[in-house]
């Protein structure tokens, strides 16, 4: 344990070594038999030094059982042979990701992102910026050692310029690789993140600063603050090529005046409160409270034995809803319904077109070729798909009379003009329920006082319903007075 | 109780009722809906969702939820799924437990939002890197979207193992009566879970095994696993398939195609049968066969370029002539369509396959 002594003389702070392990460690590592009273790091590494400062942190703050610790794909990839807490060991890159599925999953722990500079300022940049642009209440602790350690020495963002590794042989050039990526100060730029600091470990002083960093970032997280980012330079002696001692200095010398030591973030303000949704019980937000099938009882007066339609618009018209309310209709009444909408490219160029099957048995396609009914609610959609509709079918089409040079298709034809009529009601958005009206009078699927009280309970504006019901009664009627345009029987649909 | 709803949505429907309380994921059409279900429901029932920066984002948001015991879930579609394959990668490697549903559409590339069925390799044979299977349940009704998903879960957490529910873009995009009932749902202990307590601290979740010897011992015991997982899970639908002569294979949107289409050819005689894999992985092959058995021709239709095919090939080598038909790009075949293909292949109308063996 390390603490902090204030020089009565000097007024320095000094560092007082206490050797001996913090109870956040293992006694022995899970590693090979004369390996267990060692890690895996190198002399002089900074990784082993912030494992300390960070298992210090735990066991002095008593979190020790409440931590979690996400170890990254790095050198400190083995992070769990050590920290005597839980452990998830990620994907390169993806702590924060995996951060923030655990602490969301136990709000109430202490959860450690643990990343070296190819995992987080690499790989993983995407992670980091939104782990913490959404404020997650994690620690993140972000060991730059310039240089992607775990696999030999390749260039990392944060590599300095000049700097040779194997695969910046000639030095990291700008022009070619860009400059080093401070990610502190990126951080920083972002609102959520609470504390922000970077500190190194390159001498005593320094690395009594990283321990307070280190102490108050956990520190938040207990509090639930939110985000904490606290970035360690740090040596890597190794892949430098460098003695410890002098891995320690070349920090101080090169590194620090790339990468100043600062507190870029210390928010004082609280950030916004939850502001969740209130809770309601599942069966209510499922909506699978209280059976709608009560009025209907799945019983039908017509014969019948079951329906397709194609229905097809432009969007706007109203299109898909007509097709849901047939559905839904159907649903109520203990039929097994399809509904099918044409989705994708198609509604982008304003078209819009849906599959309805209305059945007393299990449906099979629900994709039609041959539809009993066509709802076509405008010319396209009319040259579209009535070629489709077989003798014995019919086609409902929102006009006065058929384009001229349209060949008679086999079914039969009613031209209503549905839009008109609606418009004459007062909304030309109800021209789908006029050619509702009419349907149902075609083919005597649902009674109208069906149709009506679904419309009853869901147009909520009563002038609107008003129109609705006049609607139904139009289409009705509009069939009814139809000059025959094809050969008159019933769809196959019915018995 | 019956309501009408979108398959998209009856998925998030059947995950909350099996006790799913995080969804992680990134909007992809055409399974968007699934997320914005998840927006909706899951915070007014204690539970959490949150829309990632990236699929990548996503699947770890997942590994790590699951990780700490959760019941979690995300949705995508191809390219989506592409990019969660080696965060799937790392789920199966930890035996994690989680749902993942893929809405498939139009690929390779961007391609389009159509249906298709040509991520069956991408989630029955892997996808990601290393030796594992996914558990892969394929709904070809809105009531199959909620109870497969409620399955999933269950199996996912059975075998800590993901499970994949592989729906297309019409059955993600249809509406139908859904039939759903609150129950108590048996979520099984984790006691593996890493969960930020006295009694989880010793646990270790990973996919790391450094020495060759534990990662092959680590490997043997999933395969273990999956061996038990294939006969104990396979499941399967037939429809006339006891005489069935010719016998057309097919999953989700297609194997509705198919059913009208038996339904007609057997209204006028001819002995056609429907086989349905609901799981495909575990492939029900051996249930395929006995349904083949007295088949002269086996049909198997896709909105691929024949990716299933190969197991049904596997699942009957060499015993039964095996055909291939498949739409692609968004095109579904019609029952017209497939009655054609059917009737070319009417024994008394064909020649006898010469590599036939019988
Ligand atoms: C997807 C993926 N790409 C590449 C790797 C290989 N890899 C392992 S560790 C690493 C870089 C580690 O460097 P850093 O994050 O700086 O950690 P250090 O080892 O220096 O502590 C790389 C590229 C991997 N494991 N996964
Ligand atoms: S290679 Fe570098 S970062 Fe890795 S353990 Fe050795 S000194 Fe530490």
């Amino acid at each position: 344990m390390a603490t902090d002594v204030k020089d009565e003389r000097t007024g320095f702070e000094t560092y007082e070594a206490v050797h001996e392990k913090s109870s956040v460690f293992y006694d022995l590592y899970e590693r090979k038999s004369d390996l267990k009273q060692q890690t895996h790091y190198c002399p002089g590494c900074g990784h082993g030094v912030a494992h300390k400062l960070i298992a210090e942190a735990l066991q002095d703050l008593g979190l020790q059982d409440r931590t979690i610790f996400v170890s990254p794909v790095g050198c400190s990839v083995f992070a769990y042979y050590y920290f005597d807490v839980g452990n998830v060991q990620v994907a390169h890159g993806r702590a924060p990701a995996a951060a923030t599925g655990i602490k969301r999953a136990c709000p109430d722990k202490i959860v450690i992102s643990y990343q070296g500079d190819g995992d987080l300022a690499a790989i993983g940049t995407a992670e980091i910026v939104h782990a913490a642009n959404r404020g997650e209440k994690i620690t993140v602790f972000f060991i730059n050692n310039g240089i992607y350690g775990m696999t030999g020495g390749q260039m990392a963002p944060t590599t300095l310029v000049g700097q040779k590794s194997t695969t910046s042989p000639f030095g990291r050039r700008p022009a070619n690789e860009g400059f080093p990526i401070h990610m502190a100060e990126l951080l920083a730029t972002l609102q959520a993140p609470v504390y922000v600091e970077r500190v190194a470990l390159c001498d005593n002083k320094n690395i009594m600063r990283a321990r307070r960093a280190v102490r108050k970032a956990l520190e938040l997280q207990r509090d639930g603050a939110g985000f904490s980012f606290v970035e360690i330079l740090s040596p890597c002696p190794t892949i430098w090529g460098k003695e410890p001692v002098a891995a320690r200095s070349w920090v101080l010398e090169k590194m620090v005046p790339e990468f100043p030591l600062a507190v870029f973030r210390d928010r004082k303000e609280p950030l916004p409160a939850n502001g969740a949704p209130p809770q309601r019980p599942v069966i209510e937000v499922l909506g699978i409270k209280e059976a709608i099938n009560n009025h209907g009882n799945g019983k039908r007066t017509q014969p019948f034995k079951g329906l397709s339609i194609n229905i097809a618009g432009f969007g706007g018209q109203g299109v898909l809803l007509l097709g849901q309310l047939l559905a839904e209709m159907g649903t109520e009444q203990g039929l097994e319904v399809s509904w099918l909408p044409s989705y994708g490219p198609e509604m982008r160029s304003g078209s819009a077109h849906c599959w309805v099957i209305l059945s007393k048995s299990r449906i099979g396609s629900p994709l039609t070729a041959k539809p009993d009914v066509l709802i076509a609610m405008n010319e396209v959609s009319l040259r579209k798909f009535a070629s489709q509709v077989p003798s014995g079918g019919f086609i409902l089409y929102n006009g006065q009379t058929l384009p001229e040079d349209f060949p008679m298709p086999q079914a039969q034809v009613y031209c209503i003009p549905a839009s008109e009529i609606a418009d004459k009601l007062g909304s030309a958005k109800a021209a789908n329920i006029v050619m509702m009206g009419a349907m149902l009078e075609e083919t005597g699927c649902f009674e109208p006082s069906t149709a009506t009280r679904f419309l009853e309970a869901k147009v909520k504006n009563p002038s609107l319903l008003e129109i609705d019901i006049k609607a139904i009664a139009a289409g009705r009627e509009a069939v009814d007075h139809q000059v025959n345009l094809g050969p008159l029987s019933q769809p196959d649909g019915f018995a | 109780m019956r309501q009408l709803c979108k398959g998209n949505v009856a998925v998030m429907k059947g995950a909350i009722l099996a006790g799913c309380n995080a969804y992680y994921g990134y909007p992809i059409t055409p399974a968007s809906e699934i997320a914005e279900a998840a927006a909706k429901f899951l915070p007014q029932v204690g539970g959490t969702f949150i829309q990632a920066e990236s699929e990548v984002a996503a699947i770890n948001m997942v590994y790590g939820a699951a990780a700490a015991g959760a019941r979690v879930m995300t949705a995508s579609s191809g390219p989506g799924l592409s990019l969660m394959q080696e965060g799937i990668s790392y789920l199966a490697g930890a035996e994690l437990p989680c749902v993942i549903v893929d809405v498939m559409r139009g690929g390779p590339g961007l391609g389009n939002i159509a249906p298709e069925q040509s991520d069956y390799f991408a989630t029955v044979k892997g996808g990601g890197h290393g030796n594992y299977r996914n558990i892969v349940l394929a709904p070809a009704s809105v009531q199959e979207m909620a109870s497969l998903t409620m399955l999933a879960f269950d199996l996912a957490d059975k075998y800590r193992n993901p499970a994949v529910v592989l729906a297309d873009g019409f059955i993600g995009q249809m509406m139908e009566a859904l039939d759903l009932e609150y129950a108590e749902c048996n979520i099984p202990a984790k006691p593996w879970a890493v969960k930020g307590t006295p009694e989880t601290r010793a646990n270790v979740v990973s996919s790391i095994y450094l020495e060759s010897d534990e990662l092959e011992d680590h490997n043997r015991q999933m395969e273990a696993k999956y061996i038990r997982a294939q006969n104990a899970e396979p499941r399967c639908e037939q429809y006339c398939t006891d005489d069935a002569e010719i016998l057309v294979v097919g999953y989700g949107i297609v194997s509705r195609v198919l059913r009208s289409m038996v339904e007609k050819a057997r209204a006028e005689g001819l002995p056609v049968g429907l086989f349905r894999p609901i799981t495909l992985w575990p492939f029900p092959s051996k249930a395929l066969a006995k349904a083949a058995a007295h088949a002269t021709n086996v049909l198997v239709v896709e909105l691929s370029n024949g990716q299933m095919l190969e197991d049904v090939r596997l699942a009957l080598i060499g015993r039964k002539r095996v055909d291939f038909y498949g739409r692609m790009g968004g095109n579904v075949p019609t029952v017209e369509e497939l009655r054609e293909q059917v009737e070319a292949r009417i024994p008394s109308r064909t020649e006898v396959f010469a590599g036939e063996v019988e």
